[in-house]
């Protein structure tokens, strides 16, 4: 078998059981890539023009474009968060750090709709300044309001995976830089950023890869992105063939985007050789105030702008007699079935990010390449393909919840691949060896000592999953049982028809919810000395 | 050991969860049984456009209707739930219904073809139901369903008809605009004296359907020529309806081309200082392009009887007065009164037009991209 070649590893049960596991999970993402080809190969000439039209590779280059973008801003906002709210004494650095990560939780369109309510030409901002004279903003709509938008609300994808890296990390490399008598800011650049290579990329790639498949903050910021256009096909003209030649584009732009961050990783593996210790934290001193503001900056426009929008609207709905009861249900459904879904997604990203780090090899290369690929489609390519196949090959279990599930792991398996597999890169091999060299099993071996010093990572994985699948939508409208409401299909239907209150409770809920996961990774963290 | 009870939390939690997934999965089989059509053969093209005849069935039959339907609703549930309810109350049939973006479960059926568990199709436009008749995906609805409406607000082959009317209009800002001042054409707004001033959702269905039904009025030159004399005039774009109504109402823009009901929702949340209303075309003017929420029975289902009486129902004086009254949208069935502000459908006069033509919505496509009004 492939996964061992080369390695002197025997090839037990176990590793082999793994290999197919992995296999699997890959095989299941490959199914909406293999829906579009079914589609293209329909009528191939007409696929291929639509491809290779200008209007396609125009809208390609400004998507690709947009993704680069959102993932350097993304990164550059995360990074300094990261370390501030790990590395210095920054005041309530942990609740800091909860408040960075929510944003995660607010779904792209209302995210979008709350800047150009704030920002937009004739917006909040605008009211305030108008005695000032200014008529007018410039104009928010576009490339630069559908970057602000991604980029504000998709960083914590990499401020999760990089804060995990710094809290693991060995300090003993810093403290050897330090003794050499490197400042600060040195050690930093040097020796600690080159470490959060790994988690940084993994978390660029998921912004990179969302911004690519996101479709709400681009209709509401009018920026014409492949998945717009890919929304339009279907929207107008119901047209699967043209708007499956769009998707195959962006399946290949992710296999680029895949492929590079690859290269970015390197060879690079960190595990720390002595038992970590920590040491105390950075005195920022006169930067304090700097600091704060930073964060509070970035908490004022991608949390509190949202929330308080969506408290407007509420406490207009209550003023007016609305109940918050009609809500309970759809709580419920959301919590319940995004749980399952998280549980399900880690645990299927477990053993391709085990053969990914401990069974290199062209095999688990190619398994876990391959698992991003549907990750840059819109929710509403991946809906389909589960119609399609949900409907015609599983009849017995279209539109049920293990479907569903289903759905949920096909979208959103990178998102727990990329945290499970940094934190395996940070397990030292050698604590496994020891184990068996104590004649311990090697099922044994992995159940007492790797994942133990996984579950964080696990944890961090399944609270991404958690808050995304809170908030998807086209693949929970079309194969959720009938009559599974849940919040984020409550927020939709109502704002879609203009009822913003109600909307708002559904909406509200959905990001009180979603927050629960990171107070309870927030708060089982150990607080440093 | 250190991690044991950590562990054995995750394992506990991790147990329940694959527990609850299969009751949950058992629970659903249950459901699902009594909606499986079981004579899935694959094959979509045994539909046909058949005439009413060969399904008709006398109105006792259909009185006596039971059991359950699935409908897939492209209307929201806050705007057809309650009637839905009612239905179930008055008839002992049980509906369940998949809410959804119109194109997006009509896009649903194409790919479930002869699997589709759905029995009734609800849309937002015309165009759709047309797409999947084009399709045979539908049955044919009994002649005296049909005959509750207007000729021109349902299908000329008996595939779909219309529940409620839906018009164009301008809605203005009240502060910037006086309505006296509006063209009496739709047409006129390329006039340069409206540059910077429109709002517009070119990606919008409603927007597309009415583009359609500027272009089979009118014919493609004009359609062209307005597209092409709107863009001169750097309108700007939104989503939707709803933000350009929004749009409106903030001076972001002072005219927005939208569907009439949205002003009402928004009165009825922010009250009478909101600053937009709308403006009606009259005298057949295609500005005034009035398109349908329409229903369907999917070729496939195994409950023509209950799918029958549920079309029928909501043609009756009291679905049609609820939609008048609670969604504020045109009765399509003659006697019901409209009770929110607005011109009579009669004293409308809308634009006369085969609705069935709007299907026609990949040649739209294809004038929104050559225009440049779509990427």
């Amino acid at each position: 078998m492939a996964v061992l070649r080369g390695r002197p590893v025997q090839l037990n049960a176990p590793a082999i059981a793994v290999g197919l596991l992995a296999a699997a999970v890959a095989g299941a993402m490959l199914l909406p890539a293999l829906y579009l080809l079914i589609r293209v190969f329909a009528d191939l000439g007409a696929s291929f023009d639509v491809m290779t039209g200008s209007r396609a590779l125009t809208s390609l280059r400004d998507t690709v474009m947009l993704a680069a973008a959102a993932a350097l801003g993304a990164v550059a906002i995360a990074v300094p968060a990261a370390w501030l709210t790990t590395r210095t004494d920054l005041p309530f650095a942990r609740t800091w750090f909860v408040l960075l990560s929510l944003p995660l939780a607010i779904p792209s369109y209302i995210a979008a709709m709350t800047l150009v309510i704030f920002l937009g030409p004739r917006g909040m901002l605008q009211s305030w300044l108008e005695p000032l004279g200014v008529d007018r903003l410039p104009d928010i709509y576009g490339f630069w309001g559908a970057w602000l938008a991604l980029t504000l609300f998709t960083f914590p994808y990499v401020l999760l995976p990089v804060r995990a890296a710094l809290s693991s990390m060995d300090r003993s490399l810093e403290e050897a830089s330090q003794s050499l008598g490197k400042s600060g800011i040195v050690t930093f650049v040097r020796v600690v950023l080159p470490q959060l290579r790994p988690a940084a990329a993994a978390g660029a790639l998921l912004v990179a890869l969302y911004t690519l498949s996101d479709f709400g903050a681009v209709s509401i910021m009018n920026f014409p992105s492949l998945s717009q256009q890919i929304y339009v096909q279907y929207r107008g003209t119901l047209d699967r063939d043209a708007a499956a030649a769009l998707a195959i584009l962006l399946v290949l732009v992710a296999v680029v985007v895949v492929v590079a961050e690859g290269f970015t990783r390197g060879r690079a593996r960190y595990h720390p050789v002595s038992a970590s210790r920590r040491p105390g934290r950075i005195r920022l001193g006169r930067w304090k105030w700097a600091a704060l503001a930073y964060v509070g900056a970035i908490v004022s426009i991608a949390l509190v702008l949202p929330l308080g929008v969506l408290a407007w609207y509420t406490s207009q709905g209550l003023a007016q007699g609305e109940s918050l009861q009609a809500i309970r249900e759809p709580g419920l459904n959301s919590a319940y079935v995004s749980l399952i879904a998280a549980i399900v997604t880690v645990l299927a990203a477990l053993p391709v990010a085990y053969l990914a780090v401990r069974r290199p090899g062209i095999f688990s290369v190619v398994v876990e390449r391959l698992s991003y690929s549907g990750y840059a489609l819109p929710g509403i390519v991946i809906a389909l393909t589960l119609v399609f196949f949900g409907a015609n090959y599983a009849p017995f279990l279209y539109q049920t919840i293990p479907l569903l599930v289903f759905a949920y792991m096909v979208s959103f398996l990178p998102q727990a691949l990329g945290a499970t597999r940094a934190s395996f890169l940070q397990i030292n091999p050698k604590t496994e060896e020891a184990g068996r060299s104590l004649g311990k099993s090697p099922l044994h071996v992995f159940f007492r000592i790797t994942l133990p010093q996984l579950l964080p990572g696990m944890t961090a994985a399944g609270g991404l999953v958690f808050l995304t699948v809170m908030k998807e939508l086209p693949a929970t409208l079309l194969l959720s049982p009938i009559g599974f409401d849940t919040l984020a299909i409550q927020a939709w239907d109502l704002s879609r028809e203009g009822f913003f209150t109600r909307a708002s409770f559904a909406a509200s809920v959905l990001v009180i919810i979603s927050a629960v996961p990171m107070l309870i990774m927030a708060i089982r963290e150990r607080t440093p000395a | 050991m250190r991690f044991g009870p950590r562990l054995l939390t995750f394992l506990v939690v991790a147990i329940l969860a694959a527990s609850a997934l299969l009751i949950a999965a058992c629970g659903n089989d249950d459901d699902s049984g009594a909606d499986d059509p079981g004579t899935g053969n694959g094959d979509d093209t045994a539909a046909t456009d058949t005439p009413a005849d060969d399904t008709d069935v006398s109105e006792g039959d259909r009185a006596d209707a039971s059991g359950s339907i699935t409908v897939y609703s492209g209307r929201s549930e806050e705007l057809i739930g309650p009637i839905i309810d009612r239905f179930e109350e008055d008839t002992g049939i049980q509906v369940n219904v998949r809410y959804g973006d119109t194109p997006e479960l009509a896009a649903t059926i194409l790919e479930e073809g002869s699997n589709t568990p759905a029995d009734v199709y609800i849309a937002q436009d015309a165009g759709s139901l047309g797409l999947l008749a084009n399709e045979n995906m539908l049955a044919a609805i009994p002649g005296d369903i049909l005959g509750r409406v207007g000729t021109e607000y349902r299908a000329e082959n008996d595939t779909w008809v219309g529940l409620s009317g839906r018009a164009r209009v301008v809605a203005y800002n009240t502060e910037m605009v006086d309505p006296d001042e509006l063209p009496g054409s739709i047409l006129d707004f390329t006039d340069p004296e409206w540059e910077g001033r429109i709002g517009w959702a070119p990606t919008n269905a409603s927007f597309q359907s009415f583009v359609t039904g500027l272009r089979v009025v009118e014919g493609e030159d004009t359609a062209r020529e307005w597209l092409e004399g709107i863009r001169a005039n750097n309108p700007r774009e939104y989503p939707n309806n709803t933000s350009t109504v929004e749009a409106v109402a903030s001076g972001e823009v002072e005219v927005g081309f939208v569907n009439h009901y949205y002003l009402f929702r928004f009165l009825e949340e922010r009250g009478e200082e909101f600053e937009s209303r709308n403006y009606y075309f009259e005298d057949g003017d295609i500005g005034g392009l009035m398109n349908v929420a329409g229903t369907a029975i999917l070729q496939n289902t195994d409950n023509q009887l209950a799918a029958e009486r549920f079309i029928e129902y909501m043609l009756e004086e009291e679905a049609q007065d609820y939609f008048a009254t609670e969604t504020f949208e045109f009765p399509l069935v003659t006697g019901v009164e409209v009770s929110f502000d607005v011109p009579a459908l009669g004293d409308l006069d809308p634009v006369a037009i085969d609705l069935t033509d709007l299907e026609d919505l990949r040649g739209t496509i294809e004038l929104l991209q050559e225009t440049g009004v779509l990427p």
